[in-house]
C-alpha cells in the first residue's frame, strides 16, 4: 500500500519553501490601524478645510497632548488585550499613581524619589492583578474590577480626599515634565512616542513578545510548549500597570493639581482605542500603531465636535458608534476570508 | 537495544482500573499502532509516556535505563515528543515561531531575550524539506491547509531530535485528501530512525504505515502482532471483543 511519493522534486521545494504568501503592501491593508489612521488622517483634513481653528499650531498641539496620556495607558492595556485578558484598573492606577507622587513632593521630597515610588505603587498592583489571575486563575475581568474600586480607594485614603496642588522644591521640574514642550512637542507626546516604540520593539521581537502572542492565541498550546504562562502573565500586567503608572506622573505635572478622581472612567477611553486600533478582545491580536491610531481617532472626534460647535455630549454617540464599526469591520473581514 | 519499553504498567483512578499490566516495546524507527475502543486506555497510557500522569505501578526503560517523568516538559527532555491531535499551534504566529514555540533561538539584549528570526527561519526551512512539505516559514498558520499544519507540528518534535513521537489521532480531523500527505509525513519521520506510535481509529491508517499493530481492550493489551499477520477484520473483533485473545 505504498504509495508513490508525491511530493513535489527537490528544487522546487526549495523555492516554495522560500517564497512568502504575504507581499507587505497587502500585509499593510490587512492591519485595521491602517484604516483607523486613514480614517484620522481624512477627518484632520476635513476639519483642516471645514474650520480655520483646527489646523492651528495651538490645537494641534493640543489635540496631540490630550491623546498621549489615553495613548500611553493604552499601550500597556494593548498588551493585556493580546495576551487575552483585561485591565480595568489602569484608571485608579493612574489616580493612585499621581497621588503617591504628588504625596511624596508635597511632603518635601525631590522628584525621583517620588516618581520611583509611584511606579512602585503601581507595579505593585499590577503583581497582585497578575498574581490572582495567573496562580489563582481569577478572570482578569473580576479581579482587575476588584482592583479598580481598590486601587482608588487607597488614593482616597492616602491623601484624606484632599486636593493636592503644592509639590515642594522640584514643582517647577514636575509641571515642565508633564506639561511643558520641547521642539514644540508636548512631553507626554514624546513619552507616548519612545515608550510605544519600545513596546512595538518588544512585542515584534522580543522572545516575550511572541509568549504574550502565543498565549493569547493559544494558552493551552502555550503551556504545553513549555513556554512559563504564568510568569508571562504576571508580567504584562505590572507591564500595563506601569504605563498607567507613568500616566500618572506625567498628569499630575500637567494638571497641576491631583484630585482623586483622576483618570476617573479612563479604562473605557483605552479599551475603546485599543479595540478600535485592532485588539481583538478575544486575544491573540494588537498592534501598537493601532492603539495610539485610536486614541488618536477618538481625541480628533472629540476635538472637532467643539470646534464645529456640536454639543460634546455627542461624543459618547461617536466614539461608541466606532468601537462597534471597528469590531463590525473585523468581524466581515473574517467572514471574507473564511470564504475560501 | 528498544527506544522505550513498558513494564507491567497499571494506572489506578481511585477504584477504576484505566490500566493494567501492560507491557511493550518499541524500536528505533518502528511505526506502532494503538488502537482500541474509546475508553480503553488508550489515552490513559499515552499520557503516562508523555508523562501527563505517573503509573501506579510498573517500570519504564528508555535505551535499558529506567525513567520516570514528571512533567511532558521532562518526557520531552528524555527524547519523547507529542503530536497533539489539536497539534498546539497558535494561528496568530507564523510556522517558524510555531515549531520553536517556547525554544525560541534568541540573543540576549541587556534583560531582554530577542528571537533571531533569521536563524529560526532558516532552520524551519531545512525540517520542512526534510519532510518534503510545502510549508513557508514566514507564513502565518492561520492560513494553512490541514497537512501543513501537520507539518508545522511534526517539524516541531524533529528540533529536539526525538527518539519517540506519540500522535494522536493525526488523521480524524482533515481532509482525505490531506491524509495521503499527513500519512507521507510520518514515513519521513520513521525514516530519519525516529519510533513512532500511532494512536487511530482508522483502519487504513494503521495497516498502510504501521510495523506492529497494538489493540488495548478494558485496560489490557489483547494482541501485539506484526501488520502482516493479521487483518482489519481480525483487529475490529479484538477491539469490539468478539475475539478474546490474539
Amino acid at each position: 500500500m505504498h504509495k508513490p511519493d508525491s511530493a513535489p522534486n527537490h528544487a522546487d521545494l526549495s523555492q516554495a519553501i522560500n517564497r512568502q504568501t504575504n507581499t507587505r503592501l497587502t500585509a499593510l491593508f490587512a492591519e485595521q490601524a491602517t484604516w483607523v489612521f486613514l480614517a484620522a488622517l481624512l477627518s484632520a483634513l476635513v476639519l483642516g478645510f471645514a474650520t480655520d481653528t483646527f489646523a492651528t499650531s495651538q490645537n494641534l498641539f493640543n489635540v496631540t497632548r490630550n491623546f498621549a496620556f489615553v495613548g500611553l495607558v493604552a499601550l500597556g492595556m494593548t498588551v493585556v488585550i493580546i495576551s487575552g485578558g483585561i485591565d480595568l484598573s489602569v484608571g485608579s492606577v493612574v489616580c493612585l499613581s499621581a497621588m503617591v507622587q504628588a504625596i511624596v513632593m508635597n511632603a518635601g521630597y525631590g522628584f525621583f524619589p517620588a516618581a520611583v515610588l509611584a511606579l512602585a505603587a503601581a507595579a505593585l498592583v499590577g503583581l497582585v492583578n497578575g498574581a490572582l489571575i495567573a496562580w489563582l486563575r481569577i478572570p482578569s475581568f473580576v479581579v482587575t474590577l476588584g482592583m479598580l474600586s481598590i486601587a482608588r480607594s487607597l488614593a482616597m485614603v492616602l491623601s484624606d480626599n484632599r486636593m493636592i496642588y503644592e509639590f515642594g522644591p522640584d514643582q517647577a521640574l514636575l509641571f515642565t515634565l508633564g506639561g511643558g514642550a520641547t521642539f514644540g512637542i508636548a512631553h507626554p507626546v514624546i513619552a507616548l512616542a519612545l515608550l510605544g516604540v519600545a513596546t512595538a520593539f518588544l512585542l515584534r521581537w522580543s522572545q516575550w513578545g511572541t509568549h504574550v502572542f502565543a498565549i493569547g492565541a493559544n494558552e493551552r498550546a502555550a503551556v504545553l510548549t513549555g513556554i512559563a504562562v504564568p510568569w508571562v502573565k504576571i508580567s504584562v500586567y505590572v507591564f500595563s500597570s506601569l504605563m498607567a503608572g507613568v500616566t500618572g506622573v506625567l498628569e499630575a505635572g500637567w494638571l497641576g493639581g491631583v484630585t482623586t478622581n483622576l483618570g476617573q472612567s479612563m479604562e473605557l477611553a483605552v479599551i475603546a482605542a485599543a479595540v478600535i486600533g485592532g485588539a481583538n478582545l478575544l486575544g491573540g491580536s494588537g498592534t501598537v500603531l493601532g492603539a495610539i491610531v485610536g486614541a488618536a481617532l477618538i481625541e480628533i472626534i472629540r476635538n472637532s465636535l467643539i470646534l464645529l460647535g456640536i454639543s460634546t455630549f455627542w461624543q459618547g454617540a461617536f466614539v461608541g458608534f466606532f468601537i462597534i464599526l471597528a469590531v463590525a469591520f473585523d468581524r466581515l473581514r473574517a467572514l471574507r476570508s473564511a470564504q475560501f | 537495544m528498544a527506544v522505550l519499553k513498558l513494564e507491567n504498567v497499571a494506572k489506578n483512578f481511585g477504584a477504576i482500573e484505566a490500566l493494567r499490566g501492560v507491557s511493550l516495546q518499541i524500536e528505533k524507527g518502528e511505526v506502532i499502532g494503538l488502537m482500541g475502543d474509546n475508553g480503553a486506555g488508550k489515552s490513559t497510557l499515552v499520557k503516562i509516556i508523555a508523562g501527563n500522569f505517573r503509573a501506579s505501578a510498573g517500570r519504564m526503560f528508555m535505551q535499558n535505563r529506567e525513567v520516570a517523568f514528571h512533567s511532558p516538559l521532562d518526557a520531552r527532555r528524555h527524547g519523547i515528543e507529542i503530536v497533539y491531535q489539536d497539534l498546539a499551534l497558535c494561528d496568530n504566529l507564523t510556522a517558524a515561531a510555531n515549531v520553536f514555540l517556547g525554544r525560541e533561538l534568541t540573543w540576549r539584549l541587556g534583560p531582554v531575550r530577542i528571537n533571531d528570526y533569521a536563524a529560526m527561519n532558516r532552520r524551519a526551512a531545512e525540517l520542512f524539506q526534510e519532510l518534503k512539505s510545502e510549508t513557508r516559514p514566514r507564513d502565518l498558520v492561520r492560513q494553512m491547509s490541514g497537512g501543513q499544519r501537520q507539518a508545522v507540528a511534526i517539524a516541531r518534535t524533529r528540533l529536539s531530535n526525538a527518539d519517540i513521537v506519540l500522535m494522536d489521532e493525526p488523521t480524524a480531523a482533515i481532509s482525505v485528501r490531506q491524509v495521503v500527505e499527513v500519512l507521507n509525513l510520518i514515513r519521513r519521520l520513521r525514516d530519519q530512525g525516529v519510533a513512532v506510535v500511532l494512536i487511530s481509529h482508522r483502519m487504513p491508517d494503521v495497516f498502510g504505515l504501521a510495523d506492529r499493530v497494538v489493540v488495548l481492550r478494558r485496560g489490557s493489551i489483547v494482541a501485539d502482532k506484526p501488520v502482516a499477520a493479521t487483518s482489519p477484520q481480525e483487529v475490529t473483533g479484538l477491539i469490539t471483543g468478539a475475539i478474546e485473545h490474539a
